[in-house]
């Protein structure tokens, strides 16, 4: 078993290791789960040097390259008769993806250190959703793709379900269903991409050398993406992440919206625009209108509410846009931007979500205004709160900036085959949202924890405790890393995008099919 | 020519690095210690900025005394790559403009630094207001030493962000919170013009560059950006079929910014707000630094708004309109800090049309809008520091609440009295030199209209300094305080009597030989304007005399006669409650609140109405399957029967 293998069986066998516990020792449960993810950092550490290594070789042949080139390949073969195969690998964008949630699952773990009921069952289908996530990101056969997919997407139900808040039934059932209606049209696709290839294979890069007619691409490249962009919140179907979101545990909103609406956006990059490149020029423009109102939607929205939750869900909504319009921009600033937002919106929105469990956690409620002058009972709470505010807002020196810029240059410069002028309109449109976000940010921030303390039980209220202050210290570093040292991440990702937007910018003819 | 070097200027960098040093390490590690180790620290590290700055103008100028001014990029790195060609290089440039905001910056930093350690001395707060500090003091070196558009942004918002986290110092008092979030909205608002201003830059720019971009240059550099060869051609293409440049539409745009920053009317609103922030804070950012980088920035694109023509003349005339409508702003005003706030805009509305009336071929505004922002940064910064003297002493912003204090705050008064001189533009005070040199560029820029603008804001100038002179120090005391009134400590003392010295000299220093555009020029005092000028400062004194010395009695019956009108110039005219009413009753009642509702409603509704349907369906079809064979025997025939029945409409 290789080294990729081993991201996928950490947290499997993490899962199996909190199984064998019994249940009433839920303090060593939790300690075999960070233990767990803790190893799983370090191993994704180990990862990205040698992918490093290896692939800063490749730099310049990159630049033409019409095939991703992937590292630390494993590939057996799984059932011949169908054409699956087990084939995992990492190329920039999985590695920057493994990173993500590498760091996200451990201070996930780590803000969930505090919960108490039924230690054992939440941390085993937290872990699982994990293993179905590092599944997707290193898969490289669509089949094995779906499957990790399902995984990661199933354990949700149970989680918010029985650890959730509020109309945690609903939104739990809601949230299911929605995404299965986005699988279902995933599956169609990829059964369509496997039959008209006619190569019998699930084998991403197979089919990237596959010949489908401009008509095909035309009618699957929408399926594809409207069936990822269910999961990364494409207006108008993003409903289920208010609510999901709102109900869910601590750690699952974490791993919820920093991760799982990751797996959208890469999704939608990875296999409709990689391998239906013309359906991606034809559909483009559409998508940018869609992810322009995503944007704008979702900051106005976000300004009219009260439940911190619901507040943060609508910024990722917005902020969710970002990634979606960049890919729908279709050129490499787009695609840099796009790829570098869901870095930087996992983190940020997975230290809001941490810090509204450790306040919920005190005060016992989420509701805005109900809150008031918390900064001076927890200065940390409030410091990380504001780091996280800032970053969504795009300060420079965060990572959300250099994100935000990618898109924006991506939407304004165009490209050859879409209405540049039209393209331009709709990037002002959303650049309209940094002023929006700073509204809602701020005004929402400063009603939390500025001001005078206006409940009287708030006065005794403590500061966080020190694994809560390593889970969110770590996330806060990283925001604050990414935003100044941003070519770490950008030699990370490039070289992997070259083969994606060569494919889309030379013509089907060039791959020699 | 020489290029000019020097061991400081080999390593300008430091001068940006050593603040945000000492900000990570008194943030980090010393402020949990001590405060007062914070505060001592951070004063520290800024004088040694500081020191440097000097120094680097020194071996500057020396070796560079009357040639061409170069531009010397000491040090810089590859910091963004947007794509091949589009590439952010943060680094530090060295020119006259430069090194002297590095000049300005440093040295009232330090000033107002070295203050604050008294002045918070009895915070508890005061390591995190210590660690603001620095943070704001790196930001803005980082803005001013910007070769690039996008380096310049970047810490444009940085400044922002300190500026906010300063004004919202006092944190749980309701009305500094709500001032910081006005700041940086409004600034933000301004700097959505800026940030498309610098797309639409970096598309040009970039395009242009393959055929006229230098070596070592990037597409975003001002060294590009402002390139003759360049701007030729920005000037030439157009938007669209509209009769706008391109050219003139981003230097718009990005003018907004520029606006926002230096509280350009009517995107003023947020600088009198920021008066929340403590005094030193006042001192520092909303009158000596940060709100002059609107003015710079404009400053260091000077050749493309020149060239544009139009963009000049819009940065003229909303300059020339913010200076006067300001000043009558500020004779009406109660609190001594909002009049000085106020006071600032008409002075930032002074350096800006200053640079609006300058043109290439006649460029002494240019150096007037700089020489004025020099000397404006030491009398305002003055001014607010012996304001915040005053106000620790009598615990009360406002001037009614004053009175009498000239024997209690002996140092206190002299100090602000030299400044109150300066600001009003009496020979032979800094702002004396720099008033007249704009108000002789605007003139002979052939702008009348601004001329006479600027010349009757230099009368309300007088007149609203004055007021304040008088009631705060003159008279009676009529405060309810009956704390004995102490003079400042010692410590607070060195940076008044500092400042007061600088805004004696600092109209001596020979701008015009420093930071110019084209040839050295010796203006010398201009008769045709110094004269006017000065009699109408002067009548502004007598006028303040007349209507303030005896308690202000006499402004009062004044006041009274002018009923309507003295209370809508008194509400600011009703600006802010404007911007209200579009955001809370437009924009949120409107907008967001209807989006919202759209949301839970329409949106989801249709996702709940496709789950009702489902289970609808369900529960229906459920009735059918009932287990009993009889039924679905019933519905077997009727299918058939139905079947035969379509079969046998088919083949009629």
């Amino acid at each position: 078993m290789g080294l990729v293998s081993g991201l996928i069986a950490i947290p499997f066998l993490t899962t199996l290791a909190v199984l064998t516990v019994p249940a009433a020792r839920w303090r060593a449960i939790r300690w075999i789960a960070v233990t767990g993810c803790a190893i799983h950092l370090i191993l994704t550490a180990v990862v990205t040097a040698l992918f490093w290594q290896q692939a800063s070789a490749d730099v310049a042949t990159m630049k033409t390259a019409l095939l991703t080139k992937l590292y630390l390949v494993e590939q057996v073969e799984w059932f011949r008769s169908l054409g699956i195969e087990y084939f995992v690998g990492i190329d920039g964008i999985s590695m920057a993806m493994v990173i993500l949630t590498s760091i996200i699952i451990f201070t996930g773990v780590l803000a969930s250190w505090y919960v108490e009921t039924r230690t054992k069952e939440f941390f085993v289908l937290l872990l699982t959703l994990v293993t179905g996530v590092f599944g997707v990101f290193v898969s490289f056969d669509l089949f094995l793709f779906f499957m990790f997919y399902e995984l990661a997407v199933l354990p949700m139900y149970l989680l918010i379900g029985i650890w959730g808040t509020g109309p945690k039934e609903y939104s739990a059932m809601k949230l299911t269903l929605m995404l299965l209606v986005g699988s279902a049209f995933i599956l169609v696709g990829f059964l369509a991409l496997y039959h008209a290839s006619g190569l019998h294979s699930f084998n991403l890069l197979k089919l990237a050398q596959a010949n489908f007619s401009g008509e095909f691409q035309r009618w699957v490249f929408p399926m594809i993406f409207v069936g990822f962009g269910v999961i990364g919140a494409l207006y108008p179907l993003h409903t289920w992440s208010p609510d999901g979101h709102s109900s869910a545990p601590t750690a699952v909103s974490m791993l919820h919206a920093g991760v799982l609406m990751k797996l959208g956006g890469y999704g939608a990059l990875r296999i409709a625009v990689y391998l239906l490149p013309e359906g991606a020029k034809d559909w483009g423009l559409f998508f940018m209108v869609l992810t322009t109102v995503n944007i704008l939607y979702g900051s106005f929205g976000a300004i009219m509410q009260r439940d911190l939750k619901y507040f943060t869900a609508y910024s990722s909504v917005s902020h969710c846009g970002f990634v979606l319009f960049g890919v729908a921009a279709l050129n490499l600033m787009g695609l840099k931007g796009a790829v570098l937002q869901m870095f930087s919106h996992g983190i940020m929105t997975g230290l809001f979500f941490a810090l509204i469990g450790m306040v919920y956690g005190r005060t016992h409620t989420r509701n805005i205004d109900e809150m008031g002058g918390l900064a001076r009972r927890m200065p940390w709470l409030a410091v990380m709160f504001y780091i996280a505010g800032l970053a969504s807002l795009g300060l420079p020196g965060l990572s959300g900036f250099i994100a935000e810029t990618h898109v924006f240059l991506g939407g304004f410069f165009g490209n050859d085959w879409t209405n540049v002028t039209v393209m331009r309109i709709l990037t002002i449109l959303s650049t309209m949202s940094i002023v929006v976000t700073a509204v809602y940010v701020l005004r929402g921030l400063s009603r939390v924890f500025y001001g005078p303390i206006r409940n009287s039980h708030f006065e005794h209220l403590d500061d966080a405790k020190l694994p809560e202050r390593i889970s969110t210290g770590v996330l806060a570093a990283v925001l604050v890393i990414a935003g100044v040292v941003p070519w770490l991440l950008i030699d990370l990702i490039e070289g992997a995008l070259m083969p994606i937007l060569n494919r889309l910018n030379g013509s089907i003819a060039m791959t020699g099919f | 020519m020489t290029e000019p070097a020097g061991i400081v200027l080999k390593n300008a960098w430091l001068i940006p690095a050593i603040p945000l040093a000492s900000f990570v390490l008194v943030g980090l590690v010393v402020r949990p210690l001590s405060r007062r180790l914070a505060g001592i620290v951070a004063t520290a590290a800024i004088f040694v900025s500081a020191a440097m700055a000097w120094i680097l103008a020194w071996e500057y100028f020396s070796a560079t005394p009357h040639g061409e001014p170069t531009a010397v990029i000491p040090w810089t790195f590859e910091w963004l790559r947007y794509q091949t060609g589009l590439t952010v290089k943060l680094g530090v440039l060295v020119d006259p403009l430069s090194i002297l905001l590095m000049v300005v910056v440093t040295t009232v930093s330090a000033l107002v630094h070295l203050y604050s350690i008294g002045y918070m001395h009895d915070d508890e707060g005061s390591g995190r207001f210590f660690t603001w500090m620095n943070l704001f003091t790196f930001s803005m070196l980082g803005l001013v030493v910007a070769p690039n558009i996008v380096q310049m942004y970047v810490f444009w918002e940085l400044v922002g962000v300190s500026s906010f986290l300063l004004i919202g110092y006092y944190y749980q008092k309701p009305s500094a919170v709500a001032a910081s979030n006005k700041a940086f909205i409004v600034t933000r608002f301004a700097d959505l013009g800026f940030m498309i201003g610098i797309l639409i830059l970096g598309f040009y720019g970039f395009r242009l560059f393959s055929e006229l971009g230098d070596a070592g240059l990037q597409p975003f550099d001002f060294a590009f950006l402002t390139s003759p060869a360049v701007l030729e051609r920005l000037a030439t293409m157009h938007l669209g079929t509209c009769d706008i440049s391109i050219l003139t539409l981003s230097m718009v745009l990005v003018f907004m910014g520029a606006a926002g920053k230096s509280a350009m009317f009517p995107l003023h609103i947020w600088l009198p707000d920021a008066m929340e922030g403590p005094t030193p804070v006042s001192a520092l950012i909303h009158a000596a630094t940060m709100v002059v980088a609107g003015v710079y920035l404009v400053a260091r694109l000077f050749a493309a708004f020149a060239a544009s023509g139009t963009a000049l003349m819009v940065v003229a005339y909303v300059g020339a309109f913010t200076c006067l409508f300001a000043a009558i702003i500020g004779l009406t005003q109660d609190d001594i800090k909002r009049v000085l706030a106020f006071s600032t805009l008409s002075q930032l509305g002074y350096m800006m049309f200053a640079l609006g009336v300058a043109t290439v071929g006649h460029p002494l505004g240019y150096t007037a809008s700089m020489f004025h922002l020099f000397t404006h940064a030491f009398f305002k910064s003055l001014l607010f520091l012996a304001a915040g003297a005053v106000i620790h002493a009598v615990h009360t912003n406002n001037i009614w609440e004053m009175g009498g204090l000239v024997r209690k705050l002996p140092i206190t008064h002299a100090t602000f009295l030299v400044a109150t001189l300066a600001i009003a533009g009496i020979w032979p005070l800094a702002g004396f030199f720099s008033k007249d040199e704009i108000l002789g560029a605007a003139l002979d820029g052939g702008h009348p209209v601004i001329f006479a603008v600027g010349l009757l804001v230099a009368g309300l100038t007088a007149l609203y300094m004055f007021r304040i002179y008088f009631l705060t120090f003159w008279g009676k005391f009529r405060g309810m305080v009956t704390d004995p009134v102490h003079e400042v400590p010692a410590l607070m003392r060195v940076p008044l009597v500092i400042l007061a010295v600088a805004s004696i000299v600092a109209g001596f220093v020979p701008m015009g030989r420093f930071v110019r555009i084209g040839e050295e020029h010796h203006a010398g005092i201009n008769l045709a304007v110094a004269i006017p000028a000065s009699i109408l400062a002067l009548i502004g004194i007598g006028l303040a005399w007349i209507l303030y010395s005896a308690d202000g009695r006499r402004a009062a019956q004044c006041t009274v006669r002018m009923g309507a009108f003295y209370t809508v110039i008194k509400q600011k005219f009703y600006i802010d409650e404007a911007y209200l009413f579009v955001t809370r009753r437009i924009l949120f009642r409107f907008v967001a609140r209807p989006i919202a509702w759209f949301d839970r409603h329409v949106v989801d509704g249709g996702v709940n109405l496709s789950g009702w349907i489902a289970r609808t369906t369900g529960s229906v079809l459920r009735h059918l399957q009932t287990g009993q064979v009889q039924v679905y025997g019933v519905w077997f025939v009727g299918g058939a029967l139905l079947v035969l029945l379509i079969l046998w409409a088919g083949w009629r």
